[in-house]
């Protein structure tokens, strides 16, 4: 373990942050190669048909249109031998642009405009006439489907334990409880985009696009048009958020190369906003639970079944139910997952994907059954503590729930919580508290770093990992610089280019613990070098020494006798101009005999005015257990991030749909509501100690996800505490208070 | 117009960040498509392209308002400035450190609206409590969520008295 740290544990300004406030940061709509021009996508106003004319003559007549592509006329290429998967593809056939007639949902793209500037694409666009053969029936709503819901293709939640029916049967304390949330569309601010240029020497692209992993791209890239994967290069520097909508390849990148391939110019497509909902989003699910207890408050089972929206193409799924099984000691579990396919696009990961769904159920549950026992919502999680993972059998690698909760507790004021509901009044306002547990996995995936050190005594330090605001540019320069032992300001950390060593997609909060510990390796590794050739240049000094000898800080190595040279004279005296090596980390094996989870308690208080119903979140505390926390200004941004994404998620996001015709009616960011400033107020985070040598060589779980777990439970609950009104459906808007 | 008829380009002199620049562009370019698209200005960035988002905020005259929600043509005769425009060479805007200094952003992609607003409403020496610096700073949307911080930077702005960039 690291004692004394320089870097790690400090908080750290952005390294990126003078380009981010200047304007300086380019995105990927801003990279303009020579000639480029510009594509608009038109989608499809049916949900579910056939095209059977498109007219585009008008369209073709605006002086600076280059052409209109659609399923007549696109290169037959992209159609034969084609591979449309991504890494990260559930089961099923991808979305395949352009393939033919058919529409499988509303707001399909079915054509692609291109011409000289985004002004006359659009226009054009605007000029195109399509006729359709509409099928009369199209189903978006999964609670008029349940009949269709499948086990096929989903994967299996644990296998139940004990007798949970028969337990609740006989329990005397019970509750029986069905949550319902509905779509969210992840709405980062930087719209989906894609540059993309067609090397026709070469048979090569390079390609700017927004993804959280440039080998995702890559690989579908080189799919589609069946080429080498080095033939695809895909660069993506800044990322204006994603959340998980750029965890698999979006449209436009397909719409770009295509067209640039066909057109032997540059092309760039960017969404509009109503576009950015047009793909994936976080499912609308329906969850049954019924949980059951002794009169002490002990846990005799629970049972937790969801139904969640997919495609009809593509088998979305997510871990929703396992949290049941996983966060409480109890002996009695039934765990089901459906999917319930649907006339929409297919689903995709959206912050805490099934964690935020599963909890939000759970942790509301766990309120009801607090209240019908007549215990306290605090003192229930704790009477139910789990010690291991019940799923897996297994020991979990650090779990400081515990320290969460009293935390928490203590910077809220929980025990001022008044437990009979309405009986909290300030003014017009009725006051209410609620809490709620917040769990995550702290996933490793292997990662792969390059590090190079020059004479001058500057490191470089890659990986085509990304970085979608999470930090990552400046947490890895942190680790870099420590692990070395040189300042930071002689460190500089690359990403976002497929040419540079694999790493994982940006996504599931693992970024910290797997490039992290990539980095933390190719240091080590670095450092051998550095002696091995210390040994030769200055063999009066080393010979005879073993590298453990060696000690490594402020750019120097010595053998703490008081001799020390720095790294830039080794490297000199040996002739070199620099020193490079490259790694590749694994998750350790002893990982396997361990459950590794990020937790949280999050408590809030919520005011509710009584004649108009409207609420508001005036406190969240969120105390976190999430290892080794690299730097506190970052990672209270995440936490503060995922909580008011919470407070979104519990009072304001839904994605409205036409039933009719499938259409998302609040396409729009004035109609789609995101939590805004004056929606936010005090927020408290608070990182409990956790020390984790199992985890990761880091001890860092990762703190992406985490941040939003349990906010919409929490929030429900505070509602019933202050209101008496248990609203089940998302998001708690003030009609249903009312 | 006939439908299919592209209008004819046309001259539009803009002050931007203090220079005179002329543009030749079709009367129906927005501002915001006129810096990004045509002057290469890409700090001012394009999030909704209907004033629901505020990332596009730029200052006219030193009032803060959506560069999508105008006509280049229609901003002509005036001082425009954009975040390219707020740092003083290498020095730069007390907001702009302020933002650094709270970790005010994340992703960034709201950032440079996010500053263009606190700097209109230091000019417009509004804020004068917690909730009003919110319901001013509410048109701008910021999907990371970093919201906290960015009250935080605005709030320090307020009470040090930092001058925006010009009185109205």
């Amino acid at each position: 373990m690291i004692a004394d740290t320089n870097y790690i544990g400090k908080s750290t300004r952005r390294v990126d942050g003078i380009k981010k406030v200047t304007g300086q940061a380019p995105y990927i709509a801003e990279f303009n190669p020579a000639d480029l021009v510009h594509g608009y996508v038109i989608n499809s106003t049916i949900p579910k048909g056939k095209i059977t004319a498109v007219k585009k003559e008008k369209a073709l007549q605006v002086p600076g249109v280059r052409e209109i592509f659609t399923h007549e006329n696109v290169p037959v290429e992209v159609k034969i031998n084609s591979d449309y998967s991504d890494p990260l593809a559930p089961p099923g056939s991808p979305f395949r642009p352009l393939y033919n007639e058919d529409i499988l949902y509303n707001g399909q793209p079915i054509a692609l405009v291109v011409a000289d500037t985004f002004e006359t694409a659009a226009f054009a666009a605007g000029l195109v006439e399509i006729e359709y053969d509409n099928e009369e029936v199209c189903e978006v709503d999964i609670r008029q489907n349940l009949d269709n819901a499948t086990h096929e293709d989903v994967p299996e939640p644990p296998e139940p334990r004990g007798n949970a029916a028969d337990a609740y049967d006989s329990s005397t304390v019970k509750i029986e409880a069905e949550y319902y949330q509905p779509r969210e569309y992840h709405n980062p601010m930087e719209p989906f985009a894609s540059v993309a240029s067609w090397n026709e020497e070469e048979g090569s692209f390079t390609v700017y696009d927004k993804i959280q992993g440039v080998g995702s791209s890559q690989k579908y890239i080189s799919g589609v048009f069946n080429l080498d994967k080095e033939k695809v290069r895909v660069i993506s520097p800044f990322i204006g958020g994603a959340f998980g909508s750029g965890l698999r390849p979006q449209y436009q990148l397909f719409f770009a190369a295509m067209a640039s391939k066909a057109l032997k110019l540059p092309v760039k497509v960017v969404m509009t906003r109503t576009q950015m909902f047009s793909f994936g989003h976080r499912p609308a699910c329906l969850q049954r639970l019924k949980l059951s207890a002794d009169k002490n408050g002990k846990l005799t089972s629970i049972r937790h079944t969801a139904f969640a929206e997919t495609s009809r193409f593509e088998k979305f799924n997510e871990t929703v139910v396992d949290w049941s099984g996983l966060m409480y000691q109890c002996e009695n579990v039934e765990l089901d997952y459906q999917l319930v396919p649907v006339d929409v696009y297919t689903p995709l990961d959206m912050r805490a994907p099934g964690g935020s769904t599963g909890m939000y159920a759970l942790e509301c549950a766990m309120d009801e059954l607090a209240i019908e026992a007549g215990i306290d919502p605090l003192e229930l999680r704790i009477i139910n503590y789990a010690e291991k993972d019940q799923n897996e059998d297994k020991p979990f690698s650090s779990k400081e729930l515990k320290a969460c909760y009293q935390r928490a507790a203590e910077k809220f004021g929980w025990h001022k919580r008044k437990a009979e509901p309405g009986s909290n009044q300030q003014g017009n306002q009725m006051v209410g508290y609620g809490m709620a547990s917040g769990v995550w996995e702290a996933m490793q995936k292997a990662s792969s770093a390059k590090a190079i050190l020059t004479a001058e005594g500057k490191l470089t330090v890659s990986s085509g990992t990304a970085d979608i605001g999470t930090g990552t540019y400046t947490i890895m320069s942190q680790i870099a610089a420590e692990m070395l032992g040189i300042s930071m300001e002689n460190v500089e950390f690359k990403l976002g280019d497929s040419t540079l060593p694999d790493a994982p997609i940006e996504g599931g909060s693992w970024t910290a613990s797997s490039v992290g510990s990539a980095v933390k390796m190719v240091c080590t590794a670095l450092q051998q070098k550095i002696f091995e050739l210390a040994v030769q240049t200055h063999p009066q000094l080393f010979e005879s020494k073993l590298f453990e000898d060696a000690t490594f800080g402020n750019g120097e190595i010595s053998l703490g006798n008081g001799k020390a040279i720095s790294y830039a004279e080794v490297i000199k005296a040996a002739a070199k101009k620099s020193l490079e090596v490259q790694v590749n980390s694994q998750p350790e094996d002893s990982r396997s005999n361990y459950s590794c989870y990020t937790h949280s308690c999050v408590m809030v208080e919520v005011h509710v005015d009584k004649d108009t119903g409207m609420i508001s979140v005036p406190r969240v505390v969120n105390a976190i257990a999430g290892g080794r926390i690299i730097n506190p200004k970052t990672a209270e941004s995440q936490i503060i991030g995922g909580v008011t994404w919470g407070i979104g998620m519990a009072l304001e996001e839904e994605g409205m749909m036409d039933s009719r015709n499938g259409r998302i009616m609040n396409a729009n960011l004035a109609e789609y509501h995101v939590a805004v400033q004056a929606d936010v107020k005090e927020i408290d985070v608070i990182f409990v100690e956790e020390q984790d040598d199992i985890v990761n060589p880091l001890g860092a779980k990762g703190l992406g996800e985490i941040g939003i777990v349990g906010v919409a439970s929490a929030i429900s609950n505070a509602v019933y505490n202050a209101t008496g009104k248990r609203v089940r459906e998302l998001p708690i808007t003030l009609d249903k208070v009312l | 117009m006939e439908l299919s008829k592209h209008p004819e380009k046309t001259s539009v002199e803009l002050n931007i960040n203090g220079r005179d620049i002329t543009l030749q562009i079709s009367p129906w370019t927005t501002l915001l498509d006129a810096l990004r698209e045509h002057l290469q200005l890409t700090g001012t960035k394009k999030g909704c392209d209907h004033g629901q988002c505020g990332a596009c905020t730029v200052l006219v005259n030193g009032k803060h308002i959506n560069s999508c929600l105008t006509l280049a043509a229609m901003q002509t005769d005036k001082e425009i400035t954009t975040i390219e425009g707020l740092a003083n060479g290498d020095n730069l805007h007390p907001v702009q450190e302020a933002f650094i200094e709270h970790d005010a952003f994340q992703c960034g992609y709201c950032t440079p609206g996010q500053i263009c607003s606190t700097v209109g409403l230091l000019n417009m020496k509004k804020g004068s409590n917690p909730e009003e610096i919110r319901d001013l700073m509410s048109g701008n949307i910021c999907r990371c969520g970093a919201y906290a911080n960015i009250y935080k930077a605005v709030e320090e702005m307020l009470e040090k008295g930092t001058e925006g960039t010009s009185s109205l």
